[in-house]
């Protein structure tokens, strides 16, 4: 008796965890539409929205693997301004135009930082992600400042545009004469087909499943014969790929190479993360809920600069709800637990 | 003054499902030394807790000095005057001893700062009478050696005026030195007429030391002698002494080849050549107390553990398995002890648990097949009656009984030869017991070989065919089915380190 109603309590309570960003969405959507009408709701608005989206979506898919092996990468900031400033120098020293080579360079150096960060983690048995990922954040944003010898670079008329189409080209839909989409970011198609690889790969690959085995319980993994060192390393030179590729995108969307610019790119990611359903704890998230939290913090945003608020307020704002949502983590996580009591009774 | 400084009577402790504790008594005088003894699981833990108050008990009594009390908490038993040294000591090496001895309580000064001349005063006084004034309260307690930080926490006990001080297997990480300091120190309080409960498994320390000791079994109170009314005979009997229940229902096989060989596993400080053979068809026991190296000796086999040297050979051929993945790739299947922390990802669905081990299988092209895992799931599911809503069910909302098939249907799934039982029926109820039993009867008849890791003796000669008694990382004897010494009472002798004809 117990057993089924204890059940039911967290089959609904997990509906309702998995439905709140949703719900919470919407609920900001209508808010807006009325509060600032014809602005919020406008197709350019909109687009600007998924635009703003789309580098968050990026670090947080790698992000998200992370967070389910109950990891972090704190470095994705830096790693991600480090591919865009290897784009500049590459460019401005070196004089290289080709995408063919800038995009790939780019990739290839942000996935190497992402391959120190898992064996500095898996190797030398570092306690845990934290501090080699934010030792790493440091190394990063260092040899960023070096290579660019701490000077923006423009991207503009240098003869890269077709680099910087990815994160700046738009494009629209028309149906028999009726705009359906008007400056549909490109980037955000990218942000669309990644996720549907990230979705296959986590839940029909024998590697996406066993990151959530090492995430659930590493010992058990290693007892199944699970190379969990191995998935660990390969969880985060994903982590780096994603963000060389977010750092391509940047470099189209900021038209320079900036290494003052990565400051929330990082807590954005783990907020899109944990608003989405993953963990702390590991074992858990899925890539559709990443794309939803990173939407709701972009929305927020976005809404927030409709009423005119200025830095300040967003970053209180912000602030404020990536400690709730890790609140409802935590809530979330007792929750289970007292199901679990009443399930054993 | 009363006659006895701690008197339990009639003390029941119920766990849902389980009595973990029956109508126990137990009389502690005044500067008297108390054996406390039983097998694995007998109930010493539970009265341990009970005394100092972080099990509340539902039935019976407790008196100290003949009055009654009753604990809601360790920190009123602690008041009362019952502290504990555990195994597991509770010592913060970073600080210093005076800190140590003053956890949690302190004397301050007219301005409300800490007075430290009078703790480490008291603290001195406390080691002094402990018998190590050598011991500088201000020494960082990690730079101790564990003998000595023992008296760290013993002396935490002493400037809390205990009148009773619990030692919980407190020699079983000592070497001999530190075991012969311990007891002068132990005799050392009982002049101050200060009573020691001592627990411990080691039968000879008991003799040396103990006035007089009171032996559990099965949760409840079986005998209390004076020492030298005893020996060690009477004692192993008082701790085995019960019936054989037919709740095993043993199937044999037929034995078949050598599956398994081990020669000369040696792991420092853990293993001391240890050599075995495990044949197909039949089941293997290892017998012993908790911590014998049993469960280390199957983690080297497993590969989850380094040897320091030592051969394992496979059905004759010599294997080097420096991972668990490269024990399944010969064969081996690992069920471990903790279910939950080494076995299952309890918070993944049973069909994702039952496939773990060997995902390559499942593998069509790139991508899983999650069709044939579903339908591997199901089988497993109707042929080990694992029961549970669905397929996609997490495996934490299961019972215990069935978490532990959903391990057993992992490794069937592996198609192993070799399978480590560590303790198979631990925590489970006895219908689910009965079930992993059958289980385990058609893995033999199917000719595989088991080998099951127990401490419950009526399991062991329930269910094998051969025992093998481990005790301090060495092999102690092996004993046939069927033969002489094929009965508690030798097998018990040899865990506890006597010799058996």
């Amino acid at each position: 008796m117990t057993m089924i109603k204890a059940k039911k309590k967290s089959g609904l309570g997990d509906l309702m965890m998995k439905l709140g960003p949703l719900f919470v969405l919407a609920v900001l959507f209508i808010v807006f539409t009325i509060a600032r009408p014809g602005r919020f709701m406008s197709m350019a608005n909109q687009m600007n929205i998924l635009k703003q989206t789309a580098v968050n979506c990026l670090i947080g898919s790698g992000m998200l693997l992370a967070l389910i092996t109950a990891g972090i990468d704190l470095s994705v900031g830096y790693n991600a301004i480090l591919a865009t400033c290897t784009i500049g120098v590459l460019m401005q020293n070196f004089g290289i135009t080709s995408p063919w080579i800038l995009i790939p360079a780019a990739i290839l150096v942000s996935s190497f930082a992402g391959f120190v960060n898992g064996t500095l983690l898996t190797r030398l048995d570092l306690p845990h992600p934290f501090v080699s990922t934010l030792g790493m954040k440091n190394v990063l944003w260092g040899t960023a400042l070096l290579i660019t010898a701490s000077k923006t670079i423009g991207f503009t008329n240098k003869g890269i545009d077709e680099v910087l189409w990815i994160g700046r080209q738009t494009f629209d839909i028309d149906i028999f004469g009726f705009k359906l989409l008007e400056g549909f970011p490109v980037s955000f198609i990218l942000v669309i087909l990644v996720y549907l690889v990230f979705h296959v790969f986590l839940n029909h690959t024998a590697l996406g499943r066993q990151i959530y085995i090492v995430g659930g319980n590493p010992e058990a993994a290693r007892m199944s014969g699970i190379r969990s060192k191995d998935v660990l390393t390969i969880v985060y030179i994903i982590s780096g790929i994603m963000c060389g590729i977010a750092g391509v995108v940047l470099a189209g969307r900021l038209n320079t190479a900036n290494t003052a610019s990565a400051a929330t790119y990082d807590t954005d990611a783990i907020a899109a993360c944990i608003i989405g359903g993953a963990s702390f704890r590991g074992g858990k998230g899925t890539i559709w809920g990443t794309m939803l939290g990173a939407l709701l913090i972009s929305t927020i945003r976005n809404g927030l600069n409709l009423f005119s608020a200025g830095n300040d307020i967003q970053y209180i704002v912000i602030g404020s709800v990536i400690i709730l949502a890790v609140t409802i983590d935590v809530t979330r996580g007792k929750l289970e637990a007292r199901a679990r009591k009443l399930a054993t009774i | 003054m009363s006659e006895y400084v701690v008197e339990l009577k009639h003390v029941t402790k119920k766990f849902p499902g389980v009595v973990a504790m029956r109508d126990m008594h137990i009389q502690i005088r005044p500067g008297e030394i108390h054996g406390l003894i039983g097998e694995n699981g007998a109930g010493k833990s539970t009265l341990i807790k009970v005394l100092t108050g972080v099990y509340i008990p539902e039935e019976g009594e407790i008196y100290v000095d003949g009055e009654r009390v009753s604990f809601r908490n360790p920190v009123q038993a602690r008041q009362a005057g019952i502290s504990c040294v555990y195994q597991e000591l509770n010592i913060v090496k970073m600080l210093p001893v005076v800190d140590n001895v003053f956890m949690g309580r302190k004397i301050t000064n007219k301005l409300g700062m800490l007075d430290y001349p009078s703790m480490r005063a008291q603290a001195h006084q406390a080691l002094e009478v402990l018998g190590h004034p050598e011991i500088d309260t201000r020494m960082e307690c990690g730079k101790l050696g564990i003998g000595l930080q023992q008296m760290v926490e013993i002396a935490k006990a002493v400037t809390m005026n205990a009148k009773l001080i619990i030692m919980d297997e407190a020699t079983s990480s000592l070497g001999e030195q530190e075991i012969h300091q311990l007891m002068e120190t132990v005799r050392n309080l009982k002049s101050q007429g200060i009573a020691i409960l001592f627990v411990s498994h080691k039968l000879e320390e008991l003799f040396e030391l103990c006035d007089r000791v009171t032996v559990m079994r099965d949760g409840e109170y079986v005998r209390t002698d004076d020492i030298k009314d005893l020996n060690e005979d009477i004692l192993i009997q008082a701790m085995v002494g019960r019936t054989l229940e037919n709740q095993y229902p043993k199937v044999s096989g037929r034995r078949g080849e050598c599956f398994l060989k081990v020669e000369k596993l040696n792991e420092i400080g853990v293993l001391r050549d240890v050599s075995f053979e495990a044949y197909g068809g039949e089941i293997l026991a290892f017998a012993g107390l908790v911590g014998a190296g049993r469960t280390e000796t199957m983690r080297a086999i497993f590969g989850a553990d380094k040897l320091d040297s030592g051969d394992i050979y496979v059905k004759g051929k010599k294997v080097n398995v420096k991972n668990p993945g490269q024990a399944i790739a010969c064969g081996l299947a690992f069920l471990t002890e903790d279910r939950k922390g080494q076995g299952l990802v309890l918070s993944l669905p049973v069909r994702t648990n039952l496939v773990m081990a060997n995902m390559k299988k499942y593998r069509h092209g790139l991508l899983l097949n999650h069709k044939r895992i579903g339908e591997v799931s199901e089988g497993n599911v109707k042929a080990l009656r694992i029961k549970t809503p669905s397929i996609n069910e997490i495996v934490v909302q299961l019972s215990g009984g069935n978490q532990q098939k959903v391990v057993i249907g992992k490794w069937t799934n592996c198609d192993a030869e070799i399978y480590i039982f560590d303790e198979p029926t631990r925590g489970i109820d006895v219908g689910a017991k009965v079930e992993v039993y059958n289980v385990m009867n058609r893995l033999v008849q199917e000719g595989k070989c088991i080998i099951m890791v127990s401490s419950e003796l009526p399991e062991v000669l329930g269910m094998a065919d051969r025992v093998i008694v481990m005790r301090e990382g060495h092999v102690m004897a092996q004993i046939e089915r069927g033969g002489e010494h094929f009965n508690q009472q030798d097998i018990m002798k040899a865990a506890w380190g006597g010799k058996i004809a």
